[in-house]
């Protein structure tokens, strides 16, 4: 466009003005027009609207699981048992992988204490999202050094409170937003 | 070619009017069936009354191609540049859905949670989902296979009447009462070349709701000479498939009880169901027009400017 | 495409791709300095526009592949779960959906303006011929897109379309089974047509490729229909032609975006929004809107295969028009009998476009039959008897004459050539 500008040199800042405005304006309209087309890779209404489980837990005795699909995900629901629950409570957090609670529920800096990865006022309920923090595999429960979970893909060890212990998982398993309506029936989401 | 070689017929005898409807009343199998009754050779003079009833018969075929009348055009609150849903209206509509229509109709790709907010119809997510807890829904398998029956929660869809086409077929004389989802956008009478050309400017859209609101209304009408009401069916002048329908008339005035003072009369019942139905075919209207106007506006200031930008690098040049 | 080039790479890294790859060259050559006589109307903007079509309908119908399910129990859901659940879903349909119209529109344009102003007489009949080819494929992409959302119109135009195969002798009854992978049109045909509906767009642009290459290699036609004779005839493709060509596109979007917004139903027909039927077929069934002209000559023949053979024959002459006219004056400005001829042949197109959305019975068809065998007569006997008989005006000696002194400027018609 540069061998335009030395012709009609009359009113040179005007029609500077019109070039710059009209390329503004195609900047503009090109990039709100690609906005429908990166929204709408998003997860959609109805995938949005199922993203809310309600379970029953009343048959769950403790030493038992169960496991639910949440957005696509497993999500483990354990009772556990007072030996278990004991055995998180030793651990010194401090010398855990990763001190942190990772539960949706409370603050993010929350420390991994076993109160922390129990559900709030009944410490027997683990409630977490079964992917392991490493690649994304579901680890198997009950298993491992730990007594807790262990992710056969890459040898991710968690203990009974959920907490990373061994492997190259770097997070504790995480735990979603949840909350229990009733007594015996728990929300997801 | 089946539907093709039915016109063969008509090719080859295209002023045997008879024929023609019969050709036509078969492509309509078992849901309508216009039977025109023949006048027989009569040797005698025709007396004044049989050549107007010959007349009036002359008409009904002539106007073969249903409906036999054109629906009245409606002032919708969604029609236009502008056009909104009105969600009182559609609130009532839906009522009437739910207490006449949905007994026979279902709704499947409307779900609950499509109600909510004032992309729905105005209502909060409460009443959102006690309104869905109060159908049940079939669900399952459950850890022991069985299917089981649980409250609705907004997620889902509406539930059929009916488990299967076959069921709504059997329990309504053959004929399968249509799903509404999608019925404002998949019935609509011909307007004809020049209205055809002229809803380009005047951007009409509402044919379907203007025809679901006419066949609502146009029961009762007396059929014309000549035109045998077939068993089981049901004169409807504005019907687009024939001159009858296997539908009876599904309202009658205060079979619905509004809360907001609407007149409680057949039109009214039936502009509010087909504003319903309006929206429940098209949920984002309400949005596209918004966003539609805004992209207008843009698109006219952007082509104002390239238009300058044009006019400006053509200067110098003669073309 | 090479041989205008300017092209001088200024920078080290630029220097360093062009002697490997001269990608910059070509393109410089190809859309910047590419030489565009000076007179070229508005009516040469289709091009463009076209172009711009064709990147958008590729673009949202990826889009919308990543939510359609090409199974018939599940396409027609899919497709009211994008128009209801996917973010933006009925914006990306309704623009495939009216933008395939404005394909056809776009198209059919671009195809009178060539025949008006002669674009596809020698040097650039090449060019034609791969014009038709592309449609062609736009015909195949659009039909089979159109059977995609699984309605009513969409099951019986597939139904309709593969049993145009039938009518071949012998053979016919095995092509359509083996288009149709079964007895009728079912979830294989719709997967099947569902791939290669994703193919065709690609195929698409590479004939086009094909076409901008043959344009320019023999270079653009114009208004005047005679040839560039110096460079004072012509002017850089950038600017001068890229920002006609993109206002031109911006004017067209407003119209596309009044159908997308204001009417985004108003070429579909509403029988395709009533999920498909297998046994009980619409009463009344017509093809969208920019194959009723085909469709009416089709409907015109009362048989089978003749019929078939007509509807091919309408596309297959267009292949030949080139030589069907025997006139060497190109733009229709100089030749007035041609010219008028040349608008009873749109009239007529759009008689048979307004027929074949008709009935096919009484007067209509009589109507289709006529506006049928004068769609032929044009290119069979009217085209080449005017190039005998008509007596050309004479043409201007040069574009830029015929620029800076108005269309006065006069010389004897020796034809085009020069």
């Amino acid at each position: 466009m540069a061998n335009t500008e030395t012709a009609d040199n009359a009113e040179p800042t005007r029609r500077d003005f019109i070039y710059i405005a009209t390329g503004g304006v195609a900047a503009v309209g090109a990039a709100l027009t690609i906005w429908p087309f990166i929204d709408q890779m998003n997860p959609d209404a109805a995938a949005l609207a199922l993203a809310q489980v309600e379970v029953d837990v009343s048959a769950l005795e403790p030493g038992m699981s169960l496991t639910v699909k949440w957005r696509g995900k497993p999500v483990f629901i354990r009772n556990r048992t007072a030996k278990e629950i004991e055995e998180a409570e030793a651990v010194d957090v401090d010398s855990l992988p990763d001190g942190l609670a990772r539960n949706a529920n409370l603050a993010a800096d929350a420390p991994a204490s076993d109160a922390n990865r129990g559900a709030d006022g009944r410490e027997a309920w683990l409630v977490q999202i079964g992917i392991c923090t490493h690649l994304g595999c579901v680890p198997l429960g009950q298993q491992g050094a730990y007594g807790g979970y262990f992710c056969p893909c890459h040898g991710s060890v968690y203990d009974t409170a959920g907490r990373i212990r061994q492997g190259p998982a770097p997070e504790n398993l995480h735990i979603p937003v949840y909350s229990f309506v009733t007594e015996t029936k728990l929300r997801i989401g | 070619m089946r539907n093709l070689s039915l016109t063969v017929p008509l090719l080859t005898a295209p002023y045997l009017r008879a024929s023609l409807l019969g050709a036509m009343a078969l492509g309509f199998g078992a849901f309508t069936s216009p039977a025109i009754s023949q006048e027989g050779d009569d040797a005698s003079e025709p007396t004044q009354a049989e050549i107007a009833a010959i007349d009036e018969e002359q008409e009904v075929h002539d106007t073969a191609h249903f409906p036999l009348k054109k629906p009245e055009l409606l002032n919708w609150s969604f029609a236009g540049i502008f056009g909104r849903y009105d969600l009182p209206q559609l609130q009532r509509g839906f009522q009437v859905y739910r207490e006449v229509c949905a007994s026979c109709h279902g709704l499947e790709y409307v779900a609950f949670r499509n109600f909510q907010g004032h992309g729905g119809l105005g209502y909060s997510e409460a009443e959102v989902k006690a309104l869905a807890a109060e159908y049940q829904i079939t669900a399952g398998p459950n850890d022991e296979g069985d299917m089981f029956e649980r409250p609705g929660i907004p997620a889902d869809r509406f539930p059929s009447p009916f488990p299967n086409v076959q069921a709504a077929a059997a329990a309504n004389g053959g004929a399968a009462p249509p799903d509404l989802s999608l019925m404002a956008k998949a019935r609509g009478a011909s307007r004809g070349p020049v209205w055809t050309v002229l809803d380009f400017f005047t951007q009409y859209q509402e044919a379907g709701p203007d025809y679901i609101h006419a066949l609502l209304t146009g029961y009762g009408e007396e059929p014309p000479h000549g035109l045998e009401v077939a068993e089981g069916t049901y004169y409807n002048p504005y019907f687009l498939a024939g001159a009858s329908l296997a539908m009876p008339p599904p309202l009658s005035d205060g079979i619905v009880t509004y809360s907001d003072g609407s007149p409680e009369t057949i039109d009214q019942y039936s502009r509010d169901v087909s504003a319903f139905l309006m929206w429940a075919a098209e949920p984002h209207l309400v949005e596209r027009k918004r966003l539609g106007f805004q992209v207008g506006i843009f698109l006219i200031v952007f082509a104002g400017l390239m238009y300058l930008t044009k006019k400006r690098v053509w200067a110098r040049e003669a073309h | 495409m090479e041989g205008h080039s300017t092209y001088q790479p200024k920078n080290g890294a630029a220097k360093w791709l062009e002697r490997r790859l001269p990608i910059m060259g070509l393109a410089h050559s190809s859309f910047v300095a590419y030489p565009t006589p000076r007179n070229l109307n508005y009516w040469w903007t289709f091009g463009a526009i076209l172009s711009f079509v064709l990147a958008e309908q590729i673009i949202t119908g990826i889009v919308l592949a990543m939510h359609y399910v090409p199974a018939g129990s599940l396409a027609f859901s899919s497709v009211e779960s994008i128009m209801r659940d996917v973010n933006f879903g009925w914006l990306l349909r309704y623009i495939h959906a009216n933008g395939a119209s404005l394909f056809f529109f776009a198209v059919y344009i671009h195809m009178f303006r060539g025949m008006y102003y002669g674009s596809y007489k020698e040097p650039r009949e090449v060019l034609w011929i791969l014009g038709v080819l592309i449609l062609l494929l736009m015909i195949a992409a659009a039909f089979m897109g159109y059977v995609l959302p699984w309605g009513q119109m969409s099951f019986w135009a597939a139904t309709v379309i593969t049993n145009l195969f039938s009518a071949i002798p012998l053979v016919g009854p095995s092509i359509t089974e083996w288009l149709w992978g079964g007895f009728a049109v079912d979830s294989a045909t719709l997967n099947r047509f569902y791939a290669l509906h994703y193919l065709l767009p690609f195929m698409i642009a590479g004939v086009v490729v094909l076409h901008i290459w043959a344009l320019h290699v023999s270079g653009q036609n114009n208004p005047l229909g005679i040839d560039v004779k110096s460079k004072k005839d012509t002017l850089p493709f950038t600017p001068f032609a890229t920002i006609k060509d993109m206002f031109a596109t911006v004017v067209f979007l407003i119209l596309f975006a009044w159908l997308v917004f204001y009417l985004p139903n108003y070429m579909g027909h509403p029988d395709n929004y009533i999920p498909a039927d297998p046994l009980k077929t619409p009463a009344h069934i017509v093809p969208e809107w920019y194959f009723l002209p085909f469709y009416a000559i089709l409907r015109a023949i009362p048989d089978k295969l003749l019929g078939v053979i007509a509807l091919f024959a309408a596309i297959a002459v267009l292949f030949l028009l080139p030589w069907f006219d025997t006139s060497r004056v190109r733009s229709a400005k100089f030749r007035p009998i041609f010219r008028q001829f040349f608008w009873i042949f749109v009239l007529v197109c759009i008689g048979l476009g307004y027929l074949g959305s008709q009935p096919a019975e009484g007067g209509y068809v009589i109507a289709s039959r006529i506006l049928t065998a004068y769609y032929f007569l044009h290119f069979l006997v009217i085209l080449p008897v005017i190039g005998l008989i008509e007596r050309p005006k004479p043409l201007p000696n040069s574009i830029s004459e015929s620029v800076l002194q108005g269309s006065g400027a006069a010389a004897p018609a020796t034809g085009s050539k020069g």
